[in-house]
């Protein structure tokens, strides 16, 4: 079970998740202390430690659109946020692979912040509503590298191969 | 079955006879790209080496492009420390295709590439920047990707597990009416597609008014394809493409361009009537919320901004002294210029393009991607508005959550800039 800690909507962008001001830190050992700095009180909870790993961000369709910049998906892997989104924009759904930030694609996900959702396979289930939603296959190409754990053992494997 | 652009040059890059979209390639990649988000790169790179024995040397140090753009110069110590540390392993890693913080070769990276003939058609690019997009502009497969794919890139000189993305057409005919361009037809373009409308998609742009479009508004509206979420823009390579290259970027030999394949397909096909288009404004916060600029006109900008890669080259600054001659930028409202390279900031005064904006009361700052995204000088104060030539508009992007941003072409900037609202240049200011 893992409850939901964000509800966001639509088009959430990584200058959201990660401002760009904060893009001189790169180390995914310190960007974490930026993860979703704008949002002042969130931020405040993560950084005080009072948000378990393996909690919730829930958002509406098209996450992570915008900047290539991986500190958006390794803030939220410092926090072991998981995303449950309806969408998620290509370069920031391969960097959340790539780095091991745990991703759901749920195209019809109903949550509100405080439910409480189980992460099973072919679905989430909102303990809290009820009711149960399908997700849907991340893209086979990426699956690979989440199964090798991330981009760098994945390519440190090709690599020995050659 | 025919292919498309993308298609044939993935075909090429992985050695196959034939691809077509949802299959899994891992294509060659001719060149590199990264900026200052190279010191993340390096530290990713050292990584996937770790304990595997070997040295950590790139695959081919030719192949890296790296451009010092973000914040140039160093606004403090951490981004100086960054750059230093780069410029170290560029020296000992003997990467030539280096762009150093310099007054004569340095600039946005998205205008260097093309600027120095290191993209051709046909080619595939990664860049460690979302607006790598860019060079499909010259018929080049072009998409960005974070550091640690990066990392990856320059360990084995391929891009692995890349999905061949579907097409979609956009076909673009008609003439553009004065005081409407490339800018207008991207944001218009994006606005109907909305801002996820492309994701994990190319868009191949064919028609008349591409045929005709200079290589300068091909990487405008190549540039900003990633607004409406897909992988590339590209422009398929034609005689504007080699005249390009060999007059403007200085390359020699024989350029070879990628044509689609007459029964490629396509996801769908998109047409737009150029000559249809008004200038268009993309409002506060997403970049497909995208309104004719009437709708818009007559609201109150404290700060216009004229450069980055989508609208920082000769002929925007062209379009923008030609507006402003002799005239000047309206009192409360401050106007912030930046050249997309150090080449173009020379021919510009060259042509005295420079001294008019100046003239008008525009501050010229060196090349650089600094106030496009908040994060080098421009920055806006609570509950100001900028209207920018650049591509992104959301939320806090210029610095400062509090703040809004609009996007327009370089001839709405200017004109508004003279009045200090938004303005049609069509019909000029006071």
């Amino acid at each position: 079970m893992a409850q939901v800690v964000l509800k966001l909507g639509k088009d959430i962008s990584t200058d959201d998740i990660y401002p760009g001001r904060f893009m001189a830190t790169v180390l995914p050992t310190e960007t974490p202390q930026f993860c979703f700095n704008d949002r002042a009180e969130f931020n405040a909870r993560l950084k005080a430690g009072s948000i378990p790993p393996g909690s919730v961000v829930v958002a509406d369709e098209n996450f992570g659109c915008g900047s290539s910049r991986e500190q958006a998906a390794s803030a939220m892997k410092g926090h072991e946020l998981v995303v449950v989104a309806r969408s998620i924009a290509r370069i920031f759904l391969q960097n959340a692979i790539n780095v091991g930030t745990r991703l759901v694609l749920c195209p019809a996900i109903e949550a509100a912040e405080g439910d409480e959702l189980e992460l099973a396979a072919g679905e989430v289930r909102n303990q809290t509503t009820g009711k149960a939603f399908p997700t849907v296959a991340l893209p086979p190409a990426r699956q690979a590298i989440i199964d090798a754990g991330g981009l760098i053992p994945y390519t440190r494997k090709k690599l020995m191969e050659a | 079955m025919g292919m498309t652009v993308v298609e044939k040059i993935l075909a090429r890059a992985a050695g196959l006879r034939s691809v077509k979209a949802g299959d899994i390639v891992e294509p060659k990649v001719d060149l590199a790209m990264s900026h200052e988000n190279t010191a993340l790169v390096i530290n990713q790179f050292n990584e996937i080496f770790q304990g595997t024995g070997r040295e950590a040397r790139p695959w081919d140090p030719s192949r890296l492009a790296i451009i010092f753009d973000h914040r140039v110069p160093a606004e403090g110590p951490k981004t100086a420390t960054n750059q230093k540390l780069i410029r170290e392993w560029v020296a000992a890693q003997g990467v030539k295709k280096f762009h150093d913080i310099r007054g004569d070769r340095g600039g946005i990276c998205h205008q260097i590439l093309p600027q120095y003939g290191y993209v051709r058609p046909g080619a595939v690019v990664v860049g460690a920047d979302s607006h790598t997009c860019s060079h499909g502009a010259l018929g080049a497969f072009a998409f960005g990707v974070g550091a640690t794919e990066l990392a990856s890139v320059w360990a084995l000189g391929v891009a692995l597990n890349i999905e061949v993305p579907a097409t979609i057409k956009v076909v673009v005919d008609g003439e553009f009416q004065k005081h409407v361009g490339p800018k207008d037809l991207i944001l218009n373009l994006i606005g109907k597609l909305s801002a996820q409308g492309a994701n994990f998609r190319v868009l191949e742009f064919h028609g008349k008014a591409i045929r005709k479009m200079s290589t300068s508004g091909r990487l405008t509206i190549c540039n900003m394809s990633v607004e409406a979420g897909a992988t590339c823009g590209i422009v398929p390579g034609d005689e504007e493409t080699v005249r390009f290259l060999k007059e403007e970027a200085g390359v020699r030999g024989r350029i070879e361009c990628v044509l689609p394949d007459d029964d490629a397909v396509y996801e769908k096909v998109v047409k737009i009537d150029a000559s249809r288009l008004e200038p268009q404004v993309a409002c506060p916060h997403m970049v497909d919320n995208v309104k004719a600029i009437g709708k818009v006109a007559g609201r109150a900008i404290q700060q216009v901004v004229i450069g980055s890669c989508t609208n920082g080259r000769l002929d925007d600054l062209a379009t923008a002294a030609r507006i402003m001659k002799g005239k000047k930028v309206a009192e409360g409202t401050r106007m912030l210029v930046f050249p997309a390279s150090t080449r173009i900031f020379a021919e510009a005064m060259d042509a005295g393009y420079i001294q008019t904006l100046m003239k008008a009361g525009a501050v010229v700052m060196n090349s650089g991607c600094g106030p496009c995204l908040g994060i080098h000088q421009g920055a806006l104060g609570d509950g100001e508005t900028a209207l920018a030539t650049t591509n992104r508009n959301f939320k806090g992007r210029m610095g400062n959550p509090k703040s809004e941003v609009f996007l327009c072409s370089p001839a709405v900037a200017a004109a508004s800039a003279l009045t200090g609202v938004i303005t049609d240049p069509r019909k000029g200011g006071k």
